[in-house]
């Protein structure tokens, strides 16, 4: 019963929807949901890779670069061309989508190292276009993004934002839990497993590698258009090469492959520098100290070790 | 002998209450609800060449300041935060200072990203905040909580067309970086140019990273009727224009920008920078300072406690950190209030502060004060800095 819990996709929903409603209630201030506010964002973007690196097993060391597509779409769409923000992250969803379709079927013909230097290079170039096209994207500054206003409803403050991103969150989960449990997550599932065998018993897996990284692609951009909008502001740092890997950190430390991992993975790399800034100095030492010691001691990822220590209990 | 044990006791506990006592009312008055200075710079990261003197320079002054016992009888608390240079942690940090540390003023953003992120979050909580960055937009159109130290681009580049206007010089030619910088200063450059009367005849750029300029400079060359060149341009660029401009053997005055003012561009450009002109704050020059200039002694205090302090030699980013803090300083000490309303108020109203990076005369208009006095114009002679003029 309670293995059939601890692995239902229901409960796993249900879960994150309850964090999602407490904290509020548990904040002492609105810088406590500001911070859960770009959790939620950075899990939505971690939640991608999940699809990605998770399920199918292709690493991708660009993905910030999709995630500045969404925020350049928020911001430029609105002050160019006088669109309305929600349109406009959807317009940055679809050139994302579009853009990993077109990029991907050739990249993703490598493997291993190589689609990881190629994935990175693609993050490379789109955070030089973001830096260097500047009458569009305001160069390495950054662009402002209009506030954005739903239904006469002037978006703005860290409340109004937490649940606006914890909604996106909490759909964005649903999505990933299902796509996890669908014919094609299964077929990624089993191309991670062996390429050889799954194509030996009959999955198109470069389509299949493809879907998971167009999804991926999606993911991220939705997730950099919310930022751009939360922020106000998106600067070419936001598609780095370091946020890249930082998304890809985000996963592997919550869990590889487990939706409720990308979110623990990015609630540590967001929250642990805010506790760490008593350490002054120090801080930076201590986070990577961390991060060493929880691939350690926990390989699996957080949330899959302390499932698997549940289940052990429980049974 | 049993009331000597007691009394024994009672004299530990008289003691020890005492103690107690003494020891929790020191702390009660260190606690006397502390002036809250908040801060965020990027200490590390890519803009840690900015960000880390200005840390320091905020430290050791608080410290000073405390020394000195404080601000309105009350200790000063630094809040400081690190957001490494990515405006996300920015804005993060930002909230928790308005949110959680409650500060009543903020004296930071090292970069022009950063602070732009950050604005929002203080124009709402209606907390006066100075920045540290340097591009234009923060302060235009004028925000009412937000004000800046460092002088911006369009100072730099009317300093630059005074000297040529004075030497009589009306037709140039101009070669930029297509960096931040650069395209930032040409912007700002040609929006003023027209006040000057002087034309620009040829418009060359390069890449940040390129490592030879001549064909540029050979265009330059060849244009009839250029009577000086300006290099709007920041890091090594600049220095390979200087060399290939003496290996093209140009004999026009060649300026260089404020973003060059530095030993490391002589030192890089080598011979070649001899005749070059350039627009540099003060803090560049502090002890070739004429006795009688009035940013010399703040200057030469500040340089000389910093450079003690830290061990290393003083940057013009540290001088935006201290203007910033003792702006900041002066204003909550005028409006003897720590009431941000107040505080913002009496900072509007600065005349006349002389500072490290010049003497600021802020406005309802004009959230900088600057003018192009804040700028020495300085020849490079020998390797080394000549001030020229005023």
């Amino acid at each position: 019963m309670a293995a059939k819990l601890l692995n239902s996709r229901l409960a796993t929903l249900v879960f994150l929807a309850i964090i999602i409603g407490v904290i509020p209630y548990l904040a002492p201030s609105a810088f406590y949901l500001r911070v859960a506010a770009v959790v939620w964002v950075f899990a939505l973007a971690a939640l991608g890779l999940t699809v990605l690196m998770g399920y199918a097993g292709q690493v991708s060391l660009g993905h910030a670069g999709f995630l500045g597509i969404g925020g350049y779409a928020v911001a430029i769409g609105p002050a160019q061309f006088g669109l309305h923000p929600a349109l406009c992250l959807l317009i940055g969803a679809v050139i994302a989508g579009v853009l990993a379709f077109l990029v991907g079927r050739p990249i993703l013909k490598l493997k291993g190292y190589y689609l990881a230097i190629a994935t990175l290079g693609f993050g490379v170039i789109l955070s030089l276009v973001f830096h260097s096209e500047s009458q569009w994207t305001g160069g390495p500054d950054g662009m402002q993004v209009a506030r954005v206003t739903l239904f006469g409803w002037r978006l703005s403050g860290s409340a109004n934002w937490y649940w606006v991103t914890g909604g996106a969150l909490l759909i964005g989960a649903w999505l990933a839990l299902n796509i996890g449990a669908s014919p094609t997550g299964r077929a990624l599932k089993a191309l991670h497993d062996s390429e050889v065998a799954a194509a030996g018993s009959g999955i198109d897996v470069s389509a299949k590698k493809l879907a998971a990284f167009v999804i991926g692609a999606v993911y991220a951009a939705v997730a950099g258009g919310l930022l751009a909008a939360m922020n106000g502001l998106i600067t070419p740092d936001a598609a780095g090469f370091m946020h890249s890997i930082e998304l890809v950190a985000m996963v592997i430390i919550g869990g590889l492959g487990s939706v409720l991992g990308a979110v623990v993975g990015a609630a540590f790399l967001v929250v642990l520098p805010q506790a760490l800034t008593f350490m002054h100095d120090y801080e930076q030492a201590v986070l990577g100290f961390l991060i060493m010691a929880f691939m350690i001691f926990l390989p699996a990822g957080i949330v899959p070790t302390v499932r698997k220590w549940l289940l052990e209990r429980l049974s | 002998m049993r009331t000597s044990v007691t009394g024994r006791w009672a004299l530990r506990a008289v003691a020890l209450a005492a103690a107690i006592s003494t020891s929790l009312g020191s702390s009660f008055a260190l606690a006397a609800d502390p002036v809250k200075i908040g801060s965020v710079v990027s200490a590390t990261g890519p803009a840690a060449f900015l960000g880390d003197p200005e840390a320091k320079t905020l430290k050791l002054y608080v410290e000073e300041l405390n020394k000195k016992g404080g601000l309105l009888g009350r200790p000063v608390e630094l809040v400081l935060y690190d957001d490494g240079g990515d405006a996300n942690k920015a804005k993060t940090f930002a909230t928790r200072l308005v949110e959680d540390d409650k500060v009543v003023a903020m004296v930071g953003g090292t970069t022009t990203g950063t602070t732009m992120a950050m604005i929002p979050v203080f124009e709402d909580a209606k907390v006066p905040f100075i920045s540290l960055a340097g591009a234009i937009e923060i302060i235009e159109p004028v925000r009412e909580f937000v004000f800046k130290t460092p002088h911006t681009d369009k100072t730099a580049c009317q300093k630059i067309f005074e000297d040529m206007k004075a030497k009589g010089f009306t037709k140039i030619g101009m070669i930029s970086g297509t960096d931040g910088f650069g395209k930032s200063m040409r912007a700002q450059c040609l929006k003023v140019i027209g006040d000057y009367g002087i034309t620009v005849l040829v418009d060359e750029n390069y890449g940040a990273s390129d490592s030879d300029m001549t064909p540029q400079l050979n265009k330059i060359k060849n244009t009839a009727g250029i009577q000086a060149v300006l290099n709007p341009g920041f890091g090594q660029g600049p220095a390979i224009v200087t060399r290939n401009y003496a290996q093209l053997g140009i004999t026009l005055p060649l300026y260089e920008s404020h973003g060059v003012a530095s030993k490391s561009y002589v030192d890089l450009a080598g011979p070649a920078a001899d005749g070059v002109r350039l627009p540099a704050p003060a803090l560049l020059v502090a002890d070739k300072l004429a006795a009688d200039d009035r940013q010399k002694a703040v200057v030469m205090e500040y340089k000389t406690i910093y450079e003690k302090a830290t061990g290393q030699p003083v940057s013009t980013f540290g001088g935006y950190a201290f203007d910033g803090m003792q702006l900041m300083v002066k204003a909550i000490e005028t409006a003897k209030s720590t009431d941000p309303q107040k505080i913002r108020d009496a900072l509007e109203n600065t005349k006349d502060y002389v500072g490290v990076t010049g003497i600021y005369t802020m406005s309802a208009k004009d959230h900088l004060g600057l003018g192009t006095d804040s700028f020495r114009l300085l020849l490079i002679k020998g390797g080394d800095w000549v001030i020229e003029g005023k």
